[in-house]
C-alpha cells in the first residue's frame, strides 16, 4: 500500500457566489443567486435562508426571495477571483494544489511543524483569508486530500470552522459517510442497489472483487472510501507575474494622458512577456475610475501584441465610441493589462524573409482604425439565418470571428441563389401596390390579396412603376416563443421595370426592401 | 502521331482560341511604360482597355454591385488584399459566392467625414479599394488620390460617376430569368455591358453577359457573338 499523504483542505462554501459578489461589490448580507441555464446554480446564505436552493428555477426562486439579485453563473470568474487567494496562501504556506476554485489542498507536513501544530496552521490560513476579507472558510485536515476535503465539508459554521481527524483514524470518520460523495453517479446509485450506502460498507468489501466487479474506476473509489487515499498533494508552480498596472496620482481625466502616461507600463508588459519566453495574443484590460467604476475588457489580436498595440486598446476601451479629443465622465486612477492568452514565442517569430505584406497591411488597417475606433474596420464572415443582414457576421479588424449561427445547417426558407449583391444595413421603406391601386397585403392565411403591379423604390407615389415580374410570399416565422426575437414576415421577389431586381418583405403591413439584385 | 496529325489536318484555330490568345498577348504586354496588370475575370477582361485591370489606374461603375464584384472577383481569386470603403450596403455574402476571398476583404463601411483620408490610408497598404465617394469631392482632391494610386500601384473602383477615370463601366437591358408573374424565384440574369474608355476616339466596347449565370458565376451569353469584336475586325484578320 502506498503511504497516505497527510494533507489540508481549505474549502470556501459557496465560493462562485462570493466571487460575484467580489467582483460586483454587493454587501455579504445580500440574497444572490447565481443561475445557469435558467436554473439556480449557486446561492448566498441570505437567499437560501428564504428557501432559495440549488437547481430551482429561476422563477420559482424569484418567487420565493422578491428581493433576489440574478447573475449568469461565470466559471471563468470562479477561478479568476481564486487566484488571489491562492496567492495569499502561497506567501504563508509553500505547495498549495488548487482543487477546485473554492477549494485548495495543502501539504500538511511542514506548516503543521512551521506553526507548532496542525491547529495553529489551520488557524493562521484562516486568519491570511480573513485578511483577504472571506469569511466563513472551512478547513479540513486529515490522512489523504480526500479525506481531508469530506473532514471540511463535515465542519459545522461559526465556531467550529476547523476539522481535524487525528493520524490513522480517517477510515473511522468515513465510514459512517454517505456513499454519493465519492462523486461517481453512476457507481453509488449502483452500490446502493446493491445495498451498500456507506463508504465504510464499501470499504469493507474486499479490494479484489471490487477491482473484478467494478474496474479501474471502482477500485480507485474503493481506496477513497477506505481512507487509503494515496493521492499526492501536486503543489502547483506559481504564474508568473506577467500583468502590469499603471497608478495615477492624481487621477488624468483626458484620454491621451492617459495613454502617454500608461506607455511605460505597456513596455514594461511586453518586455515581461518576451523575458518570459511568451508572446501574447489577448489582453485584459481593467480601468479604475476616481468614482470607483471599473471598465473591464478583453482585446484579441491576429497576431501578437506590440506596446504600441497595448496603448491602442487602451485608448480604445477609454475612447468608446466618441473621439479621442471627447474628455471622459470621471477620472482615471489606475490602468492594469494582463494577458488573457498567451503562445510561445517561437510559434511567432518572423521567417527569414519576413511575413512583409501581411504586417503591412495591419499596420494600415490598425491606423485607420485609430482614426474611426476599433469596430469600424471590419471583415465578414458568412453564418447561418434566415435574414441577409443576419447571415453577414461583421468582426472587427483584429478580433477573431465568432459566428452566433453555424452556417453549415441548412436553414430551411432562407434565399435560393444568386445572393443579393446589395444589401440594405438599414430596410428600406418602399410601396407595393396592386392593380386597384389598393397597397398589397397578405391575409392571416397568408394567401396574397392580389397581384402586385406596382412598385416604388422609395415608398413616393412620383416613384411607381409597373412591375415586370414577381413571387411570392415565402412566409419566415422565427422563434415565435421568444417575444424579443421572434420574426414573423412574408418575402417577395420583384423585378421592377428598368430591370432591377427586388427582395422584398412584408412586416405588420408594411413593406420593406431587404436587399437589391443590381 | 495520330494527336498531332489530327492538329495538323484541322482547320485554322476557332474564333474562342483567336480572342483566347488574343487577350494573353494583351494582358502579357504592358501598353504604356510601367503598367501593371491585375488579374481579371476573363469575362470581364477583354471590355476593358488594355485587356486587363491596370494597376494605378480608376474604374468607375455606374449603379451595378454585381459588376463591380466582378471586377473585384479576379484580383481577388488571385490573392490580392481587397478593401470596400463607405458602402454599409455591400453584400459580403453574393461577395463571397462570386469568388471573392472574404478572409483578403476588409470593410469600412462608415468612414464618415474622413473618407479621403480612409481611402488614401488604406490604398497605401490594398491592391484594390472600391468606393462610392461623397456627392461632392473636389478636383484637387481627386487629382491628389489618383497620384497617390499612381504612386501606391493601386487600383480604385469607384461606384459612381468619377473624373479622370480609366474606363467607365455600365449595364443596360438587364433581363432576369426564373421569375414570373407570382411564380418562380430569380435565378439568372443577361445584362449588356458597356465600356466606354477615356479615351474618347476609343469605341465603346460592350458584351452580353450572364451577371450571374444560374451557378452564380459571371461568363458571357454565348449564344450571341460579341459585337465589339466583329466591329474591330479580328475575326476576319484571324481568319484570313
Amino acid at each position: 500500500m502506498s503511504r497516505v499523504t497527510r494533507a489540508i483542505v481549505l474549502w470556501c462554501p459557496d465560493w462562485p457566489v462570493t466571487a460575484t459578489m467580489q467582483e460586483h461589490g454587493i454587501a455579504a448580507d445580500a440574497p444572490v443567486a447565481l443561475v445557469d441555464r435558467n436554473l439556480v446554480f449557486a446561492c448566498s446564505a441570505a437567499a437560501r435562508s428564504e428557501g432559495v436552493q440549488r437547481g430551482l428555477r429561476l422563477r420559482e426562486a424569484q418567487f420565493r426571495c422578491t428581493g433576489l439579485e440574478v447573475f449568469p453563473y461565470d466559471p471563468v470568474l470562479d477561478a479568476r477571483a481564486f487566484e488571489p487567494v491562492l496567492a495569499a496562501i502561497e506567501e504563508i504556506m509553500p505547495g498549495v494544489q488548487l482543487v477546485r476554485p473554492g477549494t485548495c489542498a495543502i501539504r500538511a507536513r511542514g506548516p503543521s511543524r512551521y506553526y507548532g501544530g496542525e491547529e495553529q496552521a489551520a488557524v493562521a490560513l484562516l486568519r491570511c483569508l480573513g485578511d483577504l476579507g472571506i469569511s466563513g472558510a472551512r478547513v479540513g485536515i486529515a490522512d489523504g486530500p480526500f479525506a481531508a476535503e469530506q473532514a471540511a465539508r463535515s465542519t459545522r459554521g461559526g465556531s467550529g470552522t476547523v476539522r481535524i481527524v487525528l493520524a490513522g483514524d480517517s477510515p473511522q470518520f468515513l465510514a459512517p459517510l454517505p456513499i454519493g460523495l465519492l462523486g461517481q453517479s453512476a457507481l453509488a446509485t449502483l452500490l446502493r442497489r446493491l445495498g451498500i450506502n456507506t463508504l465504510g460498507d464499501f470499504a469493507a468489501l474486499g479490494a479484489t472483487d471490487v477491482r473484478e466487479r467494478f474496474d479501474e474506476a471502482g477500485a480507485r473509489a474503493h481506496v477513497l472510501a477506505g481512507g487509503r487515499d494515496g493521492a499526492m498533494v501536486v503543489p502547483r508552480i506559481p504564474p508568473k507575474q506577467l500583468d502590469s498596472s499603471a497608478s495615477f496620482e492624481p487621477p488624468l481625466d483626458r484620454i491621451d494622458q492617459v495613454t502617454f502616461a500608461f506607455r511605460a507600463a505597456a513596455d514594461a508588459f511586453i518586455a515581461g512577456l518576451t523575458r518570459a519566453g511568451l508572446v501574447c495574443t489577448a489582453i485584459r484590460i481593467e480601468v479604475e475610475t476616481e468614482s470607483g467604476q471599473t471598465s473591464e475588457r478583453s482585446w484579441q489580436h491576429p497576431r501578437l501584441f506590440t506596446a504600441a498595440d497595448v496603448v491602442d486598446r487602451v485608448r480604445w476601451q477609454l475612447q468608446g465610441s466618441g473621439s479621442i479629443e471627447s474628455g471622459l465622465t470621471s477620472a482615471i486612477t489606475r490602468v492594469r493589462v494582463e494577458p488573457e492568452s498567451v503562445d510561445d514565442i517561437g510559434h511567432h517569430e518572423v521567417g527569414l524573409w519576413g511575413g512583409g505584406a501581411d504586417e503591412r497591411i495591419h499596420h494600415g488597417l490598425s491606423r485607420v482604425q485609430s482614426m474611426l475606433g476599433h469596430d469600424a474596420v471590419l471583415t465578414a464572415t458568412i453564418g447561418g439565418g434566415r435574414v441577409l443582414a443576419e447571415r453577414q457576421v461583421l468582426v472587427p479588424w483584429g478580433d477573431r470571428a465568432i459566428a452566433a449561427k453555424a452556417g453549415a445547417r441548412p436553414w430551411p426558407g432562407s434565399l435560393p441563389a444568386p445572393a443579393p449583391s446589395t444589401v440594405f444595413e438599414v430596410p428600406r421603406s418602399v410601396a407595393v401596390l396592386s392593380a386597384t391601386d389598393e397597397p398589397v397585403d397578405v391575409d392571416e392565411r397568408g394567401e396574397i390579396t392580389g397581384p402586385i403591379e406596382l412598385f416604388s423604390p422609395t415608398a413616393s407615389r412620383s416613384d411607381l412603376q409597373p412591375v415586370a415580374a414577381w413571387a411570392g410570399p415565402w412566409p419566415i416565422r422565427e422563434r415565435w416563443w421568444d417575444a424579443a426575437q421572434s420574426r414573423s414576415l412574408n418575402r417577395f421577389q420583384v423585378v421592377d421595370a428598368s430591370g432591377t431586381a427586388w427582395l422584398l418583405m412584408l412586416d405588420e403591413h408594411r413593406w420593406w426592401a431587404e436587399a437589391r439584385y443590381d | 502521331m495520330p494527336q498531332s496529325a489530327a492538329t495538323l489536318s484541322s482547320t485554322a484555330p476557332t474564333l474562342e482560341q483567336v480572342r483566347d490568345l488574343q487577350g494573353r498577348i494583351r494582358q502579357m504586354q504592358a501598353t504604356k511604360l510601367e503598367t501593371r496588370s491585375l488579374h481579371t475575370h476573363p469575362a470581364i477582361a477583354e471590355l476593358l482597355p488594355g485587356g486587363a485591370l491596370r494597376a494605378g489606374a480608376t474604374y468607375s461603375v455606374d449603379g451595378s454591385t454585381t459588376l463591380l464584384m466582378a471586377l473585384l472577383a479576379g484580383p481577388s481569386s488571385a490573392g490580392a488584399w481587397c478593401g470596400v470603403v463607405g458602402m454599409p450596403d455591400f453584400g459580403a455574402e453574393a461577395a463571397a459566392r462570386f469568388g471573392i476571398d472574404l478572409d483578403r476583404l476588409v470593410l469600412i463601411p462608415h468612414p464618415g467625414d474622413q473618407w479621403l483620408t480612409v481611402t488614401a490610408a488604406v490604398v497605401d497598404v490594398l491592391t484594390v479599394v472600391v468606393t462610392r465617394p461623397p456627392a461632392r469631392t473636389s478636383d484637387a482632391n481627386v487629382a491628389r488620390l489618383n497620384a497617390r494610386l499612381r504612386q501606391r500601384g493601386a487600383t480604385l473602383i469607384v461606384l459612381g460617376g468619377w473624373p479622370l477615370s480609366e474606363a467607365r463601366l455600365s449595364i443596360s437591358n438587364s433581363r432576369w430569368d426564373g421569375l414570373g408573374a407570382g411564380r418562380g424565384y430569380l435565378s439568372a440574369r443577361q445584362v449588356t455591358v458597356t465600356v466606354t474608355g477615356r479615351n474618347t476616339m476609343d469605341y465603346p466596347q460592350s458584351a452580353r453577359l450572364w451577371l450571374p449565370d444560374p451557378e452564380e458565376r459571371f461568363r458571357e451569353v454565348s449564344d450571341q457573338r460579341p459585337r465589339a469584336i466583329q466591329e474591330r475586325g479580328i475575326v476576319r484578320e484571324a481568319v484570313g
